[in-house]
């Protein structure tokens, strides 16, 4: 993990103490949402940074209204009515549907996230306990790990861990289920140690032995396939002493038999938790997922060491650990502005809030569902797709050394990143006959300098932009806006005859072809991928 | 039936622009579609020359027998008589004394001179001038796509959707400096590749891609640049091609904003590069103020420092053509939004006006002067304006039917009008029976029809990616006459039948959008 010296940053933990303006806003919002919403800047300009990121913070733990049925048209529900939810019902033949359903919804979800970091939590839970749904088939189980991942995303991570040990989706996804004392399936037990709890770290020193020991404790759990409750049978727990390797202190759990076998799982929790590699693993997580990837020893030492010790000494509340590095001096740093790559969901959701594009209402759930397919099926093709990372590791661009976030950009997907912006900007997507694109007339009207081309373009690479573009560029911009005129007034003027007549087609088209074309410019930039 | 019966039997194709949900769509294309025969091949090159601001033609080409009006009317800006360059044989037309390389150029053949362009009910704003221009639209209409965008989705209806291939490897257009231009805009996506400044066009091929800041942003910058460039296929190929061939013109002048684009054109052409069209532009023409040095003498000035820019670039270029040897593929054009008004201002300039002369060149090009001078009144007032002479869309009709080799019916359905080709070309075209347009069919088409010319249906297969698909059926008036699909499909290759029996005959256009992918095909119902 070379570092370019004159890039280096020394910065800590300390709290940030320096300007708080819009640069410090947007760059907060970039982080901690899936595309910055326009409105929400000034929203939080007027707040302290304290006051921003409390609230930011602040999740609400009320779930969403539940994926629904949207496909009765394709494959008739003979229980459930379209329109209505299925996540109670347990139908094995709908489960394509179902997943697909559940998939949409969550993108919409991403979509249309409120001003708290929630989804962008949830997202990351989900690629931390990585679960694939083509794999675990049962769409409902696929749903409540996501209501579990939602309802957990800010509060204890110990409890979490435990939740999702015992998690439907989970026990079928790495065979908890089917880990009897017969038959141990070290599946779950090495994950929950490699990749759950302690990492790869180079102090991450668990043993083989420790998997398959583990394994044992883990055993005994199931799931009802009618009403998805898991419960455990004694009958095929191991009810042996289970001893551990050094790295854990030759630790002994103790065998319990019965019902009492249940409480083996905390103790072996309680095991793994007393290693201080559990906290530094997380708190690397959460530095790649919302700083940037590379962790220098100088960054290993004032930044992990000590949020990870605030993550021990807060018993592995999430939300401290979290203020803590949003608030820190580390976070605002310029160093670290702008160096984030965004991923596939951050890059298409973005689009849509960004811009604020319209759907249909919820009471057309049938199209409503087709036009969020449309970011999914983008962000897959960009090699996120949601709900199915490639592996229980996640996302490659989040553990690969050395690239890293790099990952997400290649010839195959830099391209597609392009063809939806290209299209949501000209034409848009057709979904029965409702046109799910950017109005760019809209969008322009948002900004107070919109007369002004070289305000205008200043405005927007800031709110779009995270890094300056050459003084070529810029130039470039300016000659869209002004057909290669070099008076700022002809765009005023024409700006203003669209103002003054907004129902006139011609005029709307003067400055729509030419808005059209800034944007288009401006998001083909790769400037446009940085977060 | 031979395409050209069948294409008689279309109705006039003067097609108006029109609108789904707002959202005005183009109609073009090849009514034949994949059936077409008896084509003409073209490896002709067509360069557009944008000069932006609206040159003051008064001042560009001088009607010498109006001169006294003349005069009159613009005092401040007036070129001196005695320094107007008279061409060979004309002598009541003269020509800005810094064009002599142009003068020379139509002595010897090689120029031919619009007089009064322009389209009727001009209009004076730069924005909406440049569009109709661009789009070739009437001074009332909004169209979206450009004329050639129109002609290039004609002849490759399914770029970009596996391009480049071997049918067509190179970029369809290519814009330098002028992105912006929607000149290449097709029906459903940009048929352009642009290069915006001949800076971007060396660090192209350099791989030098322009600084990034010191920082992570910086560094992954770079890395983004870097993917961005190995992705772009026509990079590639216009890396390739400049790299196999080189300027051998020693005239291009240096510190021309033109020249340094027309310089990479002719490398660019002489590389191989297959490219049809390409679009350069050069600014400032829009010369309200000091327009002229009165103190040096009107002849000098801003706007003589341009008209030297542009008559010492293509004059150069012209050269570099003919010592490489591709000058009998090329031919050039220059247009402004506008020329300017007959009087002049209180400013030492011209403000915006009507009709202006514009020139074509190149070895194909046939010498001479098309239209008379225009005519100036006695007492010019701010209300005078040139009337137009010549329609733009002539011009472009002439280019399409004589250099790029469309028939009429096909011509019509490009500029959406029905417009009669001028006696400006050499004749470029030459009819082989090639069956089957190998450029209609290249790249990836996932939607056609069968038959097409149809009765009372039509077949339409198309390909779905297992994604939401939607197929409608438009009038040449913009409406949706009806909705085939509008649902999620399942994988693989689907036929549907248009019911057309209660439709009247006619053009009608499929639109078909499946993901990301957009095509849209012409049909006709004949009976």
């Amino acid at each position: 993990m070379a570092t370019n010296q004159t890039t280096r940053t020394n910065s800590g933990t300390a709290k940030y103490s320096g300007s708080w303006g819009k640069a410090e806003v947007l760059h907060l919002l970039r982080r901690v949402q899936c595309g910055v919403k326009y409105e929400d800047i000034s929203y939080f300009q007027t707040k302290t940074m304290d006051q921003a990121i409390d609230e930011i913070l602040n999740v609400s733990y009320t779930p969403p209204s539940p994926p629904i049925n949207d496909y009765n048209a394709r494959s008739l529900d003979p229980i459930i009515a379209a329109g209505a939810t299925w996540v109670n019902d347990y139908n094995g033949q709908l489960n394509n549907y179902r997943r697909s359903s559940l998939k949409k919804w969550w993108m919409g979800q991403i979509i249309n996230h409120d001003r708290t970091i929630r989804e962008k939590m949830v997202l990351f839970w989900h690629n931390h306990f990585a679960t694939e749904m083509r794999v675990i088939g049962w769409a409902n189980f696929a749903y409540t790990n996501n209501a579990l991942l939602r309802l957990n995303c800010l509060k204890n991570f110990k409890s979490l861990v435990k939740d999702i040990t015992l998690d439907p989706a989970m026990l079928v996804y790495l065979n908890g289920e089917r880990n009897t004392k017969s038959a141990p399936d070290e599946n779950y037990s090495r994950e929950l140690q490699e990749l759950f709890t302690l990492g790869k770290g180079p102090e991450s020193k668990y043993t083989e032995n420790d998997v398959q020991t583990g394994a044992k404790v883990l055993t005994g759990w199931r799931i009802n396939k009618t009403t998805g409750a898991v419960y455990f049978d004694d009958t095929r727990h191991d009810s042996t002493d289970k001893t551990f390797s050094s790295f854990y202190n030759n630790t002994t759990i103790t065998g319990q038999s019965g019902a009492n076998g249940v409480n083996e799982l905390d103790d072996l929790l309680n095991m793994i938790f007393a290693q201080t590699e559990v906290s530094k693993h997380i708190v690397r997580k959460l530095y790649r997922w919302f700083v940037y990837y590379e962790i220098d020893n100088i960054t290993e030492i004032n930044v992990i060491a000590p949020l990870a010790t605030l993550f021990r000494t807060s018993n592995f509340e999430i939300k401290p650990v979290l203020s803590a590095l949003l608030k820190s001096e580390h976070f605002f740093d310029v160093a670290n502005r702008g160096a984030l790559i965004k991923s596939p969901i951050d890059f298409t959701a973005g689009l849509v809030r960004q811009y604020d594009i319209g759907f249909q209402p919820t009471t057309n759930f049938v199209d409503l569902y087709n036009s969020w397919n449309i970011f999914y099926n983008s962000a897959t093709l960009q090699q996120q797709s949601i709900g199915d990372p490639p592996s229980v590791a996640g996302w490659s661009a989040y553990y690969q050394i050395p690239q890293f976030h790099e990952l997400w950009i290649n010839s195959d997907t830099l391209p597609n990143r392009n063809k939806i912006t290209d299209g949501l900007v000209s034409y848009g997507y057709n979904i029965n006959g409702f046109r799910v694109k950017i109005n760019s007339l809209q969008f322009a009207e948002k900004f107070t300098n919109v007369r002004d081309p070289e305000l205008l373009i200043d405005d927007l690479l800031e709110y779009l932009h995270t890094i300056p573009v050459s003084q070529d560029q810029q130039d470039y911009m300016r000659s869209i806006l002004l057909s290669g005129q070099v008076q700022n007034h002809y765009w005023t003027d024409a700006w203003d005859d669209y103002a003054n007549d907004k129902n006139n087609t011609t005029k709307q088209n003067i400055v729509s072809v030419r808005l059209i074309a800034l944007l288009k410019y401006l998001m083909n930039l790769s400037e446009f991928q940085l977060s | 039936m031979k395409r050209r019966d069948f294409l008689k039997r279309v109705a006039p194709m003067s097609l108006l622009p029109f609108a789904i949900n707002g959202q005005p769509i183009r109609a073009y294309g090849n009514i034949l579609g994949a059936n077409a025969e008896d084509l003409v091949e073209t490896d002709n090159v067509l360069v557009l020359i944008q000069l932006n601001g609206g040159n003051d033609g008064l001042n560009t080409i001088v009607p010498l027998d109006q001169y006294s009006n003349l005069s009159s009317a613009r005092p401040d800006v007036i070129l001196p008589e005695s320094k107007v360059l008279k061409f060979d044989g004309v002598s009541a037309t003269g020509i800005h004394p810094s064009m002599s390389k142009i003068r020379n150029m139509y002595n010897d053949g090689k120029v031919h001179i619009l007089q009064s362009v322009g389209y009727p009910n001009q209009n004076y704003s730069h924005f909406r001038s440049t569009d109709i221009w661009l789009t070739g639209s009437d001074s009332d209409q909004v169209y979206e796509s450009g004329w050639v965008g129109r002609y290039l989705a004609n002849e490759w209806p399914n770029y970009p959707n596996g391009f480049p291939n071997n049918e067509m490897e190179d970029p369809l257009a290519i814009q330098i400096g002028s992105i912006v231009s929607p000149v290449c805009q097709g029906p459903a996506v940009n048929m352009g590749f642009a290069i915006s400044n001949p800076t971007n066009f060396y660090q192209l091929l350099s791989g030098n891609f322009g600084s990034t800041p010191d920082s992570f942003a910086g560094k992954e910058l770079s890395y983004i640049r870097t993917v961005a460039h190995q992705s772009n296929e026509y990079a590639k190929k216009v890396k390739t091609a400049a790299e196999s061939a080189s300027n051998l013109s020693n005239l291009y002048p240096d510190e021309n904003r033109l020249a340094d684009q027309l310089k990479i054109v002719a490398q660019l052409i002489a590389g191989g590069l297959k490219t049809r069209v390409y679009v350069v532009t050069l600014g400032g023409f829009d010369t309200h103020a000091n327009q002229v040095d009165a103190t040096e003498g009107n002849e000098t000035g801003y706007h003589a420092f341009l008209l030297e820019t542009v008559s010492e670039a293509i004059n150069a270029f012209q050269n570099d053509l003919e010592l490489l040897k591709i000058d009998e593929r090329v031919t050039g054009m220059t247009f402004s939004e506008f020329g300017r008004r007959i009087i002049s201002n209180a400013s030492t300039g011209t403000d915006h006006g009507a009709a202006a002369p514009l020139f074509m060149f190149g070895s194909k090009v046939k010498g001479g002067i098309t239209g008379s001078n225009p005519t100036i009144p006695s007492s010019a007032t701010a209300n005078s304006n040139i009337e137009m002479q010549t329609d733009f869309r002539s011009i472009y009709s002439t280019i399409l039917r004589n250099w790029f080799c469309l028939d009429e019916a096909t011509s019509d359905s490009v500029l959406l009008q029905d417009f009669d080709p001028l006696d400006l070309l050499e004749n470029g075209c030459t009819t082989t029976s090639i069956g089957k347009d190998k450029n209609q069919k290249a790249g990836d088409s996932f939607i056609t029809n069968y038959p097409n010319p149809f009765g009372n249906s039509t077949n339409i297969k198309f390909y779905s990616d297992g994604s939401y698909v939607s197929i409608e059926i438009y009038n040449t008036e913009g409406r949706i006459v009806k909705s085939l699909i509008n649902d999620v499909v399942s994988k693989g290759t689907h036929t549907i039948s248009f019911d057309s029996s209660l439709l009247p005959t006619g053009t009608y256009y499929c639109k078909y959008q499946n993901g990301f992918i957009a095509q849209t095909r012409s049909l006709l119902k004949v009976q």
